[in-house]
């Protein structure tokens, strides 16, 4: 009953005058606004959030098990079912924790291709948040126009992989064919047109009186008790640190791209809302300068133990032959070792710790997963804050399901 | 809206002469109300089908409900594991008759890709579906397939179907009680 | 960003301080592996964090992994650590015996460490003093066994309608 006393102070009212109990909710498992199926107990003092118990694992698909069954390139499907928001970013990782251990160098070329995929992946998935986190607000209409964008980017990775969402992209070594002038043809278009489209969700949002009003203050993180639970990403930029995979550790040739790592102050949702939006900023810029750029080469590097020849090689050369068979009954040689790999995914960190032992799968494969690290920090974010407010946080932080459980 | 064109009727001055079966079936069909299961990926398609592209609202779900007592529909979209299967029947036994099941998505149908110790191999394992839609994740064109399906079975529903013997036995099968006298 | 430290520089460090815990090292791929006893691991995590020159203060991953061919070193439970100021990582071995299946849980240092050591316990079962909450958490509760060990098929083993005769077993 102590936590009635400060309430009360608080509210300038005696004690006599309320009656309080202390109740028990379900924010369950399935539920409209948590975005995926966690469960949280909390007990809550009438709209105030007192402590909460979680409960997660409602999907759990046994990926790391599964994944000591598979051979190499078969891994590519599972990975892209992690963050499915942006899959690509998930098969260009584990592309290249497979090419760090066969220690493959691919052309410059497959490098910035890779960085056009990827920043696409990363628009997709900060527009999914954002208007998410509009919609848990009651602003429906952002979430309408923002899906028709996202129609255009599935539009762009149906040109290069032939699938919308889990895209399975890219092969061991580069991609499966070089971009169709189809998708030059497409990209120019979403480039010239995402600008405007873009603007008009922010100004719906970003400066409006209630949205501020209601984001402002809701779920905040200091930056030391962020980086206490391990936050990477956008999660952790809000809360005022500029950690970013692509410039401390740069893979696929980043630092060859000028860009902004935005960061915020409070970490509380409205700085979460904004950093994400300038994100989509800078992919924007970063996707122009690598097009603009995209020097010429192969679309794949010299592996031929991983990458499958051209089937007009195969019936007429014995080699081609042989490789294509070894590579279709998983019968490669792989290096003996221990490699681990991280990508800016778009949630934070997502790294790759791979054993390999030789075999034709790998001996121990772990995803460090950046939603199931940073989801751990909730019930410390929403206490003391109202049950509306918990609902805002939990869209803000983008815990995307599939990545919480692997 | 739906058509009721194709409902045999005979038109008077303020009447009008139809066969019940019919009209009830055309309500009911064109004004199923969803609730959706979506845990995974094919969640995603399913906004994205929700979404003003290829826009579900025109099939009179416009108002997707969460909440069981007042949904007819329940698309399942995504994989379903042993630890929610539980949670997916009592959803399922808190919805009221008559209520159609949509399984979305490979996971769903089957287990699909996930044949691990922890996945439940298809829903049908705990609650009986009516329409199964393949895919990984289907498009939107795929899963607005399986919704006219579900519509065309709802218009063609005899209206004493739930009430039937072979209906309660279906059930039992599944332990669900149904509360139908 | 290139480091600021390199790797024999951190080694000669950690070997002047902690000699006989460190067993072995070893640079696979350039990041500095140290083999270390699992008694002394919360004194080596908490002094390369606080020591100025290293830093190495933010907690990456934690993992287990599962060697049954080796007797008295069965399990592994392997630490990513990494310095945010001078970008450094590290990555710290403890060797376990199947018998004595315990180490010392992070979590008085680094909060983070919570959810993954109680993912590392759902999977091999080892266990974690001072933790705070070591209870399954991917996995239901009503699960006896430990699914991520080498000895267990990835297929549920109470199934029925899966024939061994059409998968080669």
């Amino acid at each position: 009953m102590s936590e009635l006393n400060e309430y009360s102070k608080l509210n300038h009212l005696s004690n006599e005058t309320i009656d309080g109990e202390i109740s028990t909710l379900n924010l369950g498992p399935t539920h409209p606004a948590t975005h995926g199926i966690f469960q949280n107990i909390l007990k809550v003092d009438g709209e105030k959030i007192l402590s909460s118990e979680q409960t997660v694992g409602y999907i759990h698909r046994a990926f790391e098990k599964l994944a000591e069954r598979r051979p190499y390139n078969q891994i590519t499907p599972i990975t892209d079912r992690l963050n499915y928001c942006s899959s690509p970013i998930n098969n260009m990782g584990w592309h290249m924790t497979v090419e760090k251990l066969i220690g493959a160098e691919v052309p410059k070329r497959v490098d910035y291709m890779r960085v056009i995929v990827m920043e696409l992946a990363r628009i997709a998935d900060h527009l999914i948040c954002n208007s998410v986190i509009g919609v848990d607000t009651g602003a429906l209409t952002g979430f309408t126009y923002v899906f028709q964008e996202r129609e255009k980017i599935y539009e762009l990775y149906e040109e290069i992989c032939g699938a919308r969402l889990t895209t399975n992209v890219g092969r061991i070594g580069g991609f499966e064919r070089d971009f169709s002038p189809t998708f030059h043809k497409k990209l120019k278009a979403f480039l010239k047109e995402f600008h405007k489209v873009f603007n008009e969700f922010d100004n719906l949002l970003s400066r409006n009186r209630i949205f501020m009003d209601r984001t402002i203050g809701a779920g905040p993180i200091s930056a030391q008790r962020a980086l206490d639970y391990s936050f990477t990403g956008p999660n952790l930029r809000a809360a005022g640190v500029d950690y970013d995979v692509r410039v401390m550790n740069p893979y696929a040739s980043y630092e060859d791209f000028d860009f902004i790592v935005p960061v915020g102050t409070e970490g509380d949702t409205y700085d979460r809302f904004m950093v994400r939006q300038e994100e989509i900023r800078q992919s924007l810029k970063i996707i122009e300068q690598a097009y603009n750029n995209l020097p010429e080469g192969s679309y794949k590097a010299d592996v031929p133990e991983f990458y499958l020849p051209p089937k007009e090689d195969v019936y007429n050369n014995m080699e081609a032959l042989i490789y294509h068979f070894k590579i279709v009954m998983g019968e490669t040689p792989i290096p003996v070792g221990e490699v681990y790999h991280s990508v800016e995914g778009g949630n934070g960190e997502l790294g790759y710790y791979l054993i390999s032992d030789g075999g034709r799968s790998p001996y121990r494969l772990q995803f460090r997963r950046p939603c199931f690290i940073y989801y751990q920090a909730y019930p410390e974010m929403i206490t003391g804050q109202n049950i509306s407010d918990a609902v805002l946080t939990l869209s803000s932080l983008n815990v995307i399901a599939g990545e919480l459980d692997a | 809206m739906g058509k009721i064109e194709d409902v045999p009727t005979v038109n008077g001055e303020g009447f009008q002469l139809t066969v019940l079966d019919k009209v009830i079936g055309a309500a009911r069909a064109n004004s199923l109300w969803p609730l959706p299961f979506a845990t995974s990926c094919c969640g995603i398609e399913y906004m994205a089908t929700m979404g003003s592209n290829y826009d579900l609202a025109r099939f009179g779900m416009e108002r997707m409900s969460f909440s069981p007592r007042q949904a007819d529909l329940l698309i399942v979209a995504g994989t379903i594991s042993k630890k929610l299967a539980p949670v997916l029947k009592q959803v399922y036994e808190q919805m009221a008759e008559p209520k159609w099941v949509l399984s979305v998505g490979a996971c769903a149908s089957s287990g699909g890709i996930f044949d691990t110790y922890s996945v439940l191999q298809g829903i049908d394992r705990v609650i009986p579906v009516d329409v199964y839609v393949p895919g990984c994740p289907p498009r939107p064109e795929q899963i607005i397939d399986g919704i006219m399906k579900i519509q065309e079975m709802a218009k063609t529903e005899s209206l004493r179907r739930r009430y039937s013997d072979e209906y309660k036995s279906l059930m039992s099968n599944y332990n669900i009680e149904s509360d139908e006298q | 960003m290139s480091s600021k430290l390199n790797n024999e520089a951190v080694l000669s460090q950690l070997t002047n301080r902690f000699g006989n815990a460190i067993l072995e090292s070893s640079e696979p791929y350039g990041l500095l592996t140290v083999e270390i006893q699992s008694s002394s691991l919360l004194e080596v995590v908490q002094w390369i964090k606080d020591e100025p020159s290293l830093q190495v203060s933010f907690l990456t991953n934690i993992a287990g992994v599962h060697y049954p061919d080796t007797t008295g070193r069965e399990f592994a439970v392997v630490y990513h650590l990494h310095s945010l100021v001078n970008n450094f990582r590290i990555r710290f071995k403890c060797f376990l015996p199947e018998n004595a299946l315990m180490i010392d849980s992070l979590t008085s240092i680094y909060s983070g460490a919570n959810w993954m050591e109680r993912e590392t316990f759902d999977f091999y079962g080892i266990q974690f003093n001072g933790h705070p909450n070591l209870v399954r958490i991917l996995n239901e509760d009503s699960m006896d066994y430990f699914p991520m060990r080498k000895q267990y098929h990835l297929e549920d083993e109470t199934r029925e309608d899966k024939d061994d005769r059409f998968f080669g077993r």
